[in-house]
């Protein structure tokens, strides 16, 4: 065991282990942390914090993870490389740790030019595959980046972030193969809704062996309508939602209803991802609509989630 | 070279007002090149300001002049006599002529017209476009020739984020090509995809600005 984390166990023991995403509050708002984490409780193994997404201010993920620690959810938390350096990634990740965070998902970031600070310096100091390979060593080596003794120590689930539907293709799994060799010890991909692409992408994972190597847990996303859908085609780079799924959102009616069939088309993803060779999870990101884990998880077959065994660390 | 463009008319405007004596001065190296700062814009500078201020009740007298390089003060010297006869000098060259000036003429009031913006080359008639950062430690020859601590929106150096689409980067997809599209063809084209596999280590930013303000040294130049 590297970190003990439920997650990890989970992984441990042969489980298809289910992860979501909670987006902190654009402040302290302790009560609205309270109130999403009510909805996923029970509902998935192990939480996503998010760390400034899309670079807007929130309550820090290191603080939203503590609370959520404490209510007995566990937390993964997000880290950035956009606003730290990496005297404030070390920092930030023991005082994570010590409040009883046990993953750690690193992450280049959305630049700021896309947030609510767009006139802020960022920062850039290290990429995400440079703070892996930091990270593995201060759990590892028990050394900083500078090399000092790390005083305690730092059991961290290390995990990475892969997209397989950027470009250049052939990168993606070059990249993936670098986050390993650097320690990610599981990996958190885009939203899949092009699955040809991603089984293709899979392939060339599981022809390198990677598949053994880290546990992949394949990003998804419930759309709420068609709309959402066209959405994402237009504005989000290096996501597409095939033309065969925005029909079924549009025929299925509005609201409810439409929200209705995202969340079956994202259990029926989740069920097709299930048979791929080498993926050992999801991960649902549903942004701003935690409402809608539990349904989707229960849609899917993935309830009730399993207990994951002691195991010594 | 070094690429700048000029300041707003009413920015200018403002940090010569009361002003009724000015010099401008031009550099005829890189800014003149990159059209912002040589002679010609001097003129151009010059007449704009006096139509500007013709209004005003005492006249206002205004000399051009531009010298070879205003970043080296063997070439700023001759403008001593004229930076005497006026209140202040609006200087057309980058940020480090403006500092020479200020360096070299303790008691003239220099104001800078241009806003200096990068270490860059001409893409295509009108446009230039950023290409070094000046790290200090250049790491090119990995990189297929393309620097990704500049052209890269992120300065990654390990591989293109999850945002690079159609070879362009998310961060202005209509204006900016990412910069590991480029490196990925490059090295492709050379035969050198293995390099890709190599996990580039953490930058060392001390040779970069991060570690204070840098000067070089040259002993066997040193009088
Ligand atoms: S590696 Fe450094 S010196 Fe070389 S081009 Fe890039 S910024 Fe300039
Ligand atoms: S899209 Fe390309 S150039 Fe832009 S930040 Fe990502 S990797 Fe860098």
């Amino acid at each position: 065991m590297k970190s003990g984390s439920r997650l990890e166990r989970l992984l441990w023991a042969g489980h298809f282990v289910v992860t979501a995403e909670l987006g902190p509050p654009k402040g302290p708002d302790v009560a609205a942390v309270e109130r999403k984490m009510s909805l996923l409780a029970g509902a998935c193994d192990a939480v996503n914090v998010t760390d400034n997404q899309t670079a807007i201010v929130r309550l820090s993920s290191a603080a939203t993870c503590a609370l959520l620690h404490q209510h007995g959810i566990e937390p993964v938390m997000q880290m950035t490389c956009r606003d730290r350096n990496r005297l404030a990634m070390q920092s930030d990740i023991f005082g994570a740790v010590a409040l009883g965070v046990r993953n750690l998902l690193c992450l280049s970031g959305d630049h700021q030019k896309f947030g609510n600070h767009p006139s802020a310096k960022n920062v850039y100091d290290l990429d995400s595959i440079q703070m892996i390979q930091m990270v593995k060593r201060l759990r590892d080596e028990g050394l900083t980046a500078g090399g000092d003794p790390v005083e305690g120590a730092v059991p961290l689930f290390i995990g990475g972030a892969a997209n397989p539907f950027g470009d250049p293709f052939e990168m993606r799994v070059i990249r993936l193969a670098k986050k390993v060799a650097a320690g990610a010890d599981f990996i958190q991909t885009q939203c899949v809704f092009d699955l040809p692409r991603f089984k293709e992408w899979m392939r060339r994972v599981v022809d390198l062996g990677l598949h053994e190597k880290v546990a992949i847990l394949a990003g998804v996303m419930p759309l709420k309508s068609a709309g959402a859908g066209r959405y994402i085609n237009a504005n989000v780079p290096g996501i597409t939602v095939p033309e065969a799924i925005i029909e079924r959102l549009s025929r299925a009616g509005r609201g409810a209803k439409a929200r209705e069939e995202g969340m079956r088309l994202c259990a029926e993803t989740i069920q097709e991802l299930r048979t791929i060779a080498g993926v050992r999870g999801v991960h649902i990101m549903a942004v701003e609509w935690e409402e809608a884990i539990r349904p989707i998880a229960e849609m899917a077959g993935l309830l009730p989630r399993p207990e994951p065994p002691e195991v010594a660390p | 070279m070094i690429v700048a463009e000029r300041k707003p008319m009413v920015e200018i405007l403002a940090s010569i007002q009361g002003v009724s004596r000015l010099l401008v001065v031009g550099c005829e190296t890189c800014v003149a090149v990159c059209l912002a700062g040589g002679a010609k814009e001097v003129a151009v500078l010059s007449a704009a300001l006096r139509l500007a201020l013709r209004e005003r009740t005492s006249a206002v007298e205004i000399l051009e002049r531009s010298v070879e390089r205003q970043c080296e003060e063997e070439f700023n010297a001759p403008l001593a006599e004229d930076i005497a006869k006026v209140e202040a000098v609006l200087s057309m060259a980058c940020g480090v002529g403006v500092q020479t000036l200020a360096e070299q003429f303790p008691d003239a009031i220099i104001y800078p017209a241009l806003n200096t913006q990068f270490m860059g080359r001409p893409e295509a008639p009108g446009i230039w476009a950023e290409r070094c950062l000046g790290c200090g430690d250049c790491v090119l020859g990995r990189f297929g020739g393309i620097c990704p601590i500049t052209r890269c929106s992120k300065s990654l150096l390990n591989g293109p984020c999850g945002g690079s689409s159609n070879g362009r980067c998310e961060v202005d997809p209509e204006h900016l090509e990412c910069a590991w599209q480029l490196i990925y063809d490059r090295l492709a084209r050379l035969g050198q995809l293995e390099r890709l596999y190599a996990i580039e280590p953490p930058k060392d930013w001390r040779s970069a600005h991060d570690g204070g303000p840098r000067r070089t040294t040259r002993e066997d130049l040193r009088l």
